[in-house]
């Protein structure tokens, strides 16, 4: 059992990164009552800038990458390539007062296909001769963990096998919910998403909060692209291979209720889901039962969202004027 | 001085109800710069010329009689789908479940053609998938219903997991029934006996999907327009308050109007399995689910100018894959295109409901006060 948990763990760990990054991304958004159903697309625009960066770059120096810059270029394109998706989004929700469903969706749309037409053509763009986008060097940066973690046994496997991305997704989930909860800043934050109106008569500047946590939080979730195509992937880009991901990541949201630090264990637990169908007994005759089983994620989100909707606890809902645009000359 | 730097260099207004005629004008012209953007990113990709890029454009959509036809096939699907969204958008109720609704439909008649080949004569059939597919996609659209009528889940996120769901189920169908065994997809269904694939009209295979097309457009105009029904659903939309002021029973109509709603997903289901592909895969319809709240938002839930918005994706779409398929591309280009027009269409409803006053008239008065 010991034995079996120390190989899943770590495998539903790896799996709900990309998720636990999307998630805390979106609760800083929601919490400034903007609803960006965008971030799926941001994801991919963030793994996508990522892999531009260090295609350019392993390109550039013939394989022998510097291990800091190898690391420091895809993160740069990638928080520049999910801010400019970010600043999209809020100039026209926040500036233009866009319907957001819509321009979410509309973000969703471009942001996938930018990243699947990047991501299938850039080679050809480039005129590169390579058979396909495997930015090997790079990854092994990503990935690289602790030295001595092997030499450990089960928990170094479980604690610190992974890449420096995984534990920046859990110390942002930190400093997030740290402050959202502690200090003035997450106070006028939270009362920006709860009532523009009341925030604004109290000389908080709401399109500027509104701005600055939509784009911070899409340049968080754009990470989560970044580890799953870096880490995960092992620097091997194909189209569509992320997939839902960043859906999953907005119904976690409202599976953690707000709160990022729930976020991390919430993560984890639909990372599991995300892989059980592996570990489900099917036998060879019956493949087909592996596919009712990768169904289970989105029936526990289904559940879990009509659950906390039933039990409606003050503390438990949305912010309250969470997708509603903010006009000063409307009240 | 200093509080003259201060001021904004421009301050917001709302305009007087805009013209219609002007309203169409700044549309016009938000999807003009759309398209002068597409042609320069085209260019900048590929290398050709811009004159190149719209020949190319409307080439893959008018190119030949067969691709006008599957442009107009194209349409009418999407329409059909951006229709059924409409009363529940209309509502306030923001389904974003079509996709799963569409594939459900799809799901159950393929079951029927499946099943049913060498039980019933071709017609049973082909009734039987009708309601079938039709039943599937309202199960599908009045499940998240259900949940916001009685607990007011949210349903942007219920309506996207029902999704998935369809999707895993007809990923789990796919490996049932698929031809031959281990191959992973199904493949045309009843190639030899042709049962359950839906009659032509007139001779021709693509028209079946405009005429429902049209008929559907008819029946949501009128149902909107000029139905109590439609009246409910605008009062619900509006404000719920009112609504059960007035005496509507709220739940009763978000609860008719999904099921109006995921029904008509499930015809367009039956469609693109029984009418035009005459298989299913989990893919089938291809993003239109989402494609469809856009277009319906684009056109104001306005049944008739749906026609236009659709039109619009599925002209750039088409003409965006032929270059893509010219220059060795990766078909994606085409969702790129539409985004931009998309963000050009977006940004441009701000310019019709308010406009933007210079400061500068009223720094001058306050100088003349002094």
């Amino acid at each position: 059992m010991l034995s079996f948990l120390s190989a899943f763990i770590p495998r539903a760990v790896v799996q709900g990164i990309p998720l636990l990054y999307g998630s805390t991304g979106e609760i800083m958004t929601q919490k400034s009552g903007n609803l960006n159903l965008g971030i799926p697309g941001v994801m991919y625009v963030g793994a996508i800038s990522g892999v531009i960066g260090s295609f350019f770059y392993e390109k550039s120096t013939g394989g022998n990458v510097n291990s800091f810059l190898a690391v420091l270029i895809p993160m740069l394109c990638c928080l520049i390539g999910s801010l400019l998706m970010g600043l999209l989004f809020c100039f026209l929700t926040v500036t233009l007062r866009a319907n957001q469903n819509v321009t979410g969706l509309a973000m969703t749309t471009f942001g996938v296909g930018f990243g699947n037409f990047f991501g299938g053509s850039l080679i050809k763009l480039s005129g590169a001769d390579v058979p396909s986008i495997a930015l090997s060097a790079t990854s092994a940066c990503f990935s690289k963990s602790l030295p001595f973690a092997s030499n450990l046994g089960g928990f170094g496997k479980v604690f610190l096998s992974y890449g420096f991305l995984t534990y920046l997704a859990i110390i942002i989930a930190f400093v997030c919910s740290y402050i959202l909860n502690k200090t003035r800043l997450g106070l006028h934050l939270r009362a920006v998403g709860e009532n523009p109106n009341t925030a604004d008569a109290a000389g908080i500047n709401v399109i500027k909060y509104k701005y600055v946590a939509t784009c911070a939080g899409c340049m968080i979730a754009g990470l989560g692209g970044l580890y799953y195509v870096m880490d995960y992937a092992c620097g091997v880009w194909s189209n569509d291979a992320f997939g839902d991901r960043g859906w999953l990541a907005i119904a976690l949201v409202i599976f953690t209720i707000w709160r990022p630090n729930i976020g991390i264990l919430a993560s984890f637990l639909f990372g599991g889901l995300y892989i059980l169908y592996l570990y489900i007994p099917t036998g060879m005759e019956h493949m087909e039962y592996q596919e009712l089983y990768k169904m289970i994620p989105y029936v526990v989100t289904l559940i879990v969202l009509v659950i906390t909707s039933m039990r409606s606890k003050r503390e438990n809902q949305p912010p309250q004027s969470l997708g509603l645009p903010y006009f000063r000359e409307e009240r | 001085m200093n509080e003259k730097k201060r001021e904004p260099l421009f301050h917001i207004v709302k305009r007087e109800a805009l013209s219609t005629k002007d309203a169409l004008v700044l549309r016009a012209v938000a999807i003009l710069l759309a398209l002068v953007l597409c042609g320069i990113i085209t260019m900048i990709t590929t290398g050709i010329s811009p004159i190149e890029v719209y020949k190319s454009i409307i080439l893959g959509a008018f190119g030949s009689t067969r691709k006008t036809w599957v442009t107009l096939q194209s349409i009418s699907i999407l329409l059909i789908i951006s229709l059924a969204l409409t009363p529940a958008f209309k509502m306030r109720f923001w389904n974003i479940g079509g996709e799963g609704q569409v594939l459900i439909g799809g799901l159950a008649s393929a079951a029927c053609m499946i099943t049913l080949s060498d039980k019933l004569p071709n017609a049973v059939v082909i009734i039987l998938m009708i309601i079938s597919s039709i039943l599937a996609g309202a199960i599908w659209g009045v499940i998240p219903a259900l949940f916001k009528a009685k607990w007011n889940t949210n349903e942007t996120l219920s309506t996207l997991m029902m999704n998935y769901i369809a999707t895993q189920l007809v990923a789990f169908y796919t490996i049932v029934w698929e031809v031959p065994k281990g191959s992973g997809k199904i493949g045309i269904i009843n190639q030899d006996s042709n049962v359950g694939w839906l009659p032509q009209i007139f001779g021709s295979k693509y028209l079946l999907s405009i005429v429902v097309a049209v008929i559907v457009t008819l029946f949501m105009y009128v149902y909107l327009n000029y139905s109590r029904h439609g009246y409910e659903v605008s009062v619900v939309g509006e404000s719920e308050r009112t609504a059960k002021y007035v005496g509507i029973k709220v739940e009763k109509v978000i609860i008719r109007t999904m099921i109006l709603s995921g029904s008509v997903c499930g015809l367009a289901g039956l469609l693109l399995v029984g009418g035009i592909n005459h298989t299913i895969t989990t893919t089938i319809a291809g993003g239109q689910g989402f494609t469809g709240v856009l277009v319906s938002w684009m056109a104001k839930f306005n049944p008739l100018s749906m026609i236009l918005s659709s039109f619009l994706i599925v002209f750039m779409g088409r003409g965006a894959s032929e270059i893509s398929t010219n220059f060795g591309l990766n078909q994606s280009f085409s969702d790129i295109l539409t985004g931009i027009i998309l963000f050009f269409i977006i940004g441009c409803e701000f310019f019709i409901t308010y406009k933007l006053k210079k400061n500068h008239s009223h720094t001058k008065v306050r100088k003349e006060e002094k």
